[in-house]
């Protein structure tokens, strides 16, 4: 606990402390169920700590919800269910991919709201812009003096 | 005595920065051309004074004179001197001087090389630089004063964090300023236009070597930060969608966006008001960042108490330059005339097509890593935007983008033919692919994707040497002549070549270290061994060790291959002394561009130590891949084109030399 509140952000470095997450008594004998333990503890946010999934994290309650992850996976959960189990008892923070839901709307559809409003704003402007001609006109004395010039003057 | 002059030339070095804000504006007001020429000279007077305080904290920092508040927080008497000097700026005071330090060197520069641009601009530019340093400044001075003093003073300082005491911290910081930082020359040239009212070709050319610049340094600033967490943080990641990071990442995705619209700006006089715009952004998303890991506002900050008066003062700086910034542009933006059209398949709607997609992306970074906050503040409900979230929206943007980049350079500028520019990038994609295959066969194994991220990292390599490859005519002309006409090729075209490359290294890399890593955790005591990568590491023990200010025990391995030693690892755990902190400091050794990563875990009851090995192929290829495209960025900038002032006047004016001859 105290590692993990001592330690720092200093800058842009993350403010992730040294971790040792997984520890070897917790890994599963079957390697494909340990495989999907390690999938979903990468989605699921260690709660105590900041921004570290429970993989990642050597916080004894990282710790906890790993063997409980393990635990359901053993006894023949689905990774939906392993996860809606573990929402209902730790709520939606604990998810770091957030769900789609009317609060998380907007986050979803930001990068596909933008992305089509900027191809659109694009396709407009071409269109509106085809063919017309564009620059400034030339003045009167450009006029005059590309006509000199093209007579040779 | 010293520390005063330090504060003094600071206060003296804010007096300056006014000056240098009001006189030019009112100069250019009122067409006073000694008043608008006060800006040069102000603002090399703020940067000299400004880096005599700022060597005056330095001073402190190393003969520990822990008399200074600031001093006594982050250093210790026993520290190496390099991280007594790269302490300066690993504390929040500290790094805001640097900020302001960086900030005037900027300012300087304009002064210094600025002379050919039209008086005005200077003035304007100099100006906006210096309202940005008057900002910071009076930040420094009302709430983040590194110069308080201590009555009486402590015998022994409070060390510097930990995890700070790495050269990293004397390298990642100034480099990630000098980008941050740098973005505010674009701003200024952009505010200046939009105050004028005029914007053309040359603007952009003036605007393009500052992006360039910024551009690069933030580049390397960002990878060393990586690589920087890769090694220290002792288990092996190397980009954790932080915030903190995200906070740098979001204004490199907008600066890369504003270098490609400058060079259409500069090369056909189109996209004026977006560019402009990209400037603004870019600085504002600099200035965001600072926001955000200064303030304390995002909940991964630990490190700096989190102090109201400070997150309140900065959100004000934020709003007042970005909203003014805005303002500004909303009101001014339709006296720039637009420039040069251009079809949609062309070089130009490539580029178009490329600050879609990255700003897109920079604004879904934005979006997430924002979320939680406004979500918190809005109604109170916690979520938890993570990597998981990061890597499916950004990946899934950047993926089209990854695959149009060859095509870029390929298209013909105003009207371009996407099909030939294919047919010319047949070669590109079939090398990609081969060389997918060549991994397959080789490595066997592993996800399917994998090696289509492989075959889309040597195609974008492949892709970026096409374009230079069929400027030069190799193969079409002779040999000699195919030589010459590529090293006749201007710089900026292998600037963009090198900084394409590096994408497609830095794909293969994270490509590679992702999807084949090994990882193997076990408990080992003397004389056991692990298989990771090929190697077997033999664990010969335990050792106890002393530093300057930390105790740590080592763990050795003997690293062999076919029976063979062929080198050793040492992986440590530290306690640094004054924090009673531990670290853990990985043991790495690379082998080509893949590194074996051992990290020491908890020792057991029984005896043994808790060992994570892991293998990292290809690792380095993503810091690689970091530094060709920060080269690429060097080589563009050293493009002499780039260097010729605005051309137009001495175009109009040699016909007229040459015909009184």
């Amino acid at each position: 606990m105290m590692r993990r509140l001592v330690l720092a952000a200093v800058f842009f470095l993350s403010a992730l402390p040294s971790a040792f997450a997984v520890n070897p008594d917790e890994v599963l004998a079957d390697p494909a169920l340990e495989a999907r333990a390690r999938a979903l503890s990468a989605e699921l946010r260690c709660m105590v700590c900041q921004n570290q999934s429970i993989d990642d994290s050597n916080a004894d309650l990282a710790r906890d919800l790993r063997l409980l992850v393990r635990e359901r996976l053993k006894n023949g959960d689905s990774d939906e269910a392993v996860i809606d189990y573990v929402v209902s008892r730790y709520g939606e923070f604990v998810l770091l991919k957030p769900r789609l839901r009317g609060e998380t709307l907007l986050l979803w559809g930001a990068p596909v709201v933008l992305a089509l409003a900027g191809a659109t704003a694009m396709l407009l402007f071409a269109r509106r812009r085809g063919g017309k001609p564009t620059g400034t006109p030339l003045s009167e004395t450009e006029k005059a003096e590309l006509e000199r010039a093209l007579r040779g003057d | 005595m010293i520390i005063e002059l330090g504060h003094y030339a600071l206060v003296l070095a804010l007096a300056t920065v006014i000056v240098q804000f009001v006189l030019p504006v009112i100069g250019t007001a009122r067409g006073d051309r000694a008043l608008m020429a006060v800006a040069p000279a102000a603002a090399l007077a703020g940067f000299f004074l400004v880096l005599f305080s700022f060597s005056v904290l330095t001073f402190a920092y190393v003969v520990s004179d822990f008399s200074v508040a600031n001093v006594w927080e982050n250093s210790h008497s026993l520290k190496p001197l390099i991280y007594k000097i790269s302490g300066v700026w690993g504390n929040h005071e500290g790094s805001m001087m640097l900020w302001l330090l960086i900030l005037s060197f900027f300012s300087a520069l304009v002064a210094t090389f600025g002379a050919n641009l039209p008086e005005r601009l200077r003035a304007n530019v100099l100006a906006v630089q210096g309202l940005i340093s008057v900002a910071f400044a009076l930040f420094i001075l009302l709430t983040s004063n590194p110069f308080l003093r201590l009555a009486p003073a402590p015998a022994e300082g409070r060390d510097l964090n930990p995890v700070l005491q790495d050269i990293g911290l004397a390298i990642h910081p100034p480099l990630l300023y000098l980008g941050y930082v740098g973005f505010s020359v674009c701003f200024s040239f952009a505010i200046a236009a939009l105050i004028d009212g005029r914007i053309d070709a040359a603007w952009a050319r003036w605007v393009r070597p500052w992006a360039l610049a910024a551009w690069s340094f933030l580049t390397a600033g960002i990878a060393m930060g990586s690589y920087w967490a890769y090694y220290e943080l002792g288990w092996g990641g190397w980009w954790f969608w932080d915030p903190v990071e995200n906070a740098s990442f979001i204004p490199w995705l907008a600066g890369t966006a504003l270098l490609h619209s400058a060079l259409v700006m500069e090369k056909r006089e189109a996209l004026k008001i977006w560019t402009v715009l990209l400037a603004i952004l870019t600085f504002s998303m600099s200035l965001l960042g600072t926001f955000l890991v200064r303030s304390g506002v995002l909940t991964s900050v630990h490190a700096f108490a989190t102090d109201p008066t400070r997150g309140v003062f900065i959100l004000g700086i934020l709003v007042f330059f970005i909203g003014g910034a805005l303002s500004l542009f909303a009101f001014r933006a339709a006296t720039l005339k637009a420039g040069g059209l251009f079809a949609p398949i062309s070089r130009e709607g490539a580029l178009v097509l490329n600050n879609l997609i990255l700003t897109t992306a920079a604004a879904t970074v934005l979006t997430g890593t924002l979320y939680p906050l406004v979500l918190e503040a809005l109604t109170g409900e916690k979520i938890s935007v993570g990597p998981p979230f990061f890597n499916l929206t950004f990946g899934g943007l950047i993926l089209p983008l990854l695959l149009a980049v060859p095509f870029g350079p390929l298209l013909a500028w105003k009207r371009g033919d996407v099909f030939a520019a294919g047919q010319r990038l047949f070669a590109a994609v079939g090398v990609g692919l081969v060389l997918a295959a060549v991994v397959l066969y080789i490595h066997s194994g592993g996800p399917v994707l994998a090696y289509f991220g492989l075959a889309i990292g040597f195609y974008m390599i492949a892709g970026a040497v096409t374009d230079l490859w069929l400027r030069a005519g190799i193969g079409k002309v002779k040999g000699k002549v195919a030589f010459r006409r590529l090293i006749g090729l201007p710089g900026s075209a292998f600037g963009t070549t090198l900084a394409h490359i590096g994408i497609g290294v830095t794909v293969i890399g994270i490509v590679a270290a992702t999807a084949f890593q090994t990882e193997h955790v076990v408990e080992m005591k003397p004389g056991m061994q692990v298989e990771s990568g090929g190697y077997t590491l033999v664990f010969e023990g335990m050792r106890q060790g002393q530093g300057p200010n930390y105790t740590e025990e080592s763990g050795h391995f003997n690293v062999m291959r076919g029976g063979v030693t062929v080198t050793d690892i040492w992986s440590s755990k530290r306690l640094y002394m004054a924090r009673r902190m531990p670290t853990t400091e990985a043991g790495i050794r690379t082998f080509g561009l893949s590194q074996l990563y051992v990290s020491l875990g908890d020792a057991m009851a029984d005896g043994g130590m808790v060992v994570r090995v892991w293998w990292k192929p290809m690792i380095l290829c993503i810091w690689i891949g970091a530094l060709i495209m920060m080269a690429g960025g060097a080589v563009s900038l050293f493009d002499r084109r780039l260097r010729v002032g605005a051309p137009q006047k001495v175009r109009k004016v040699k016909p007229v030399l040459e015909a009184a001859e």
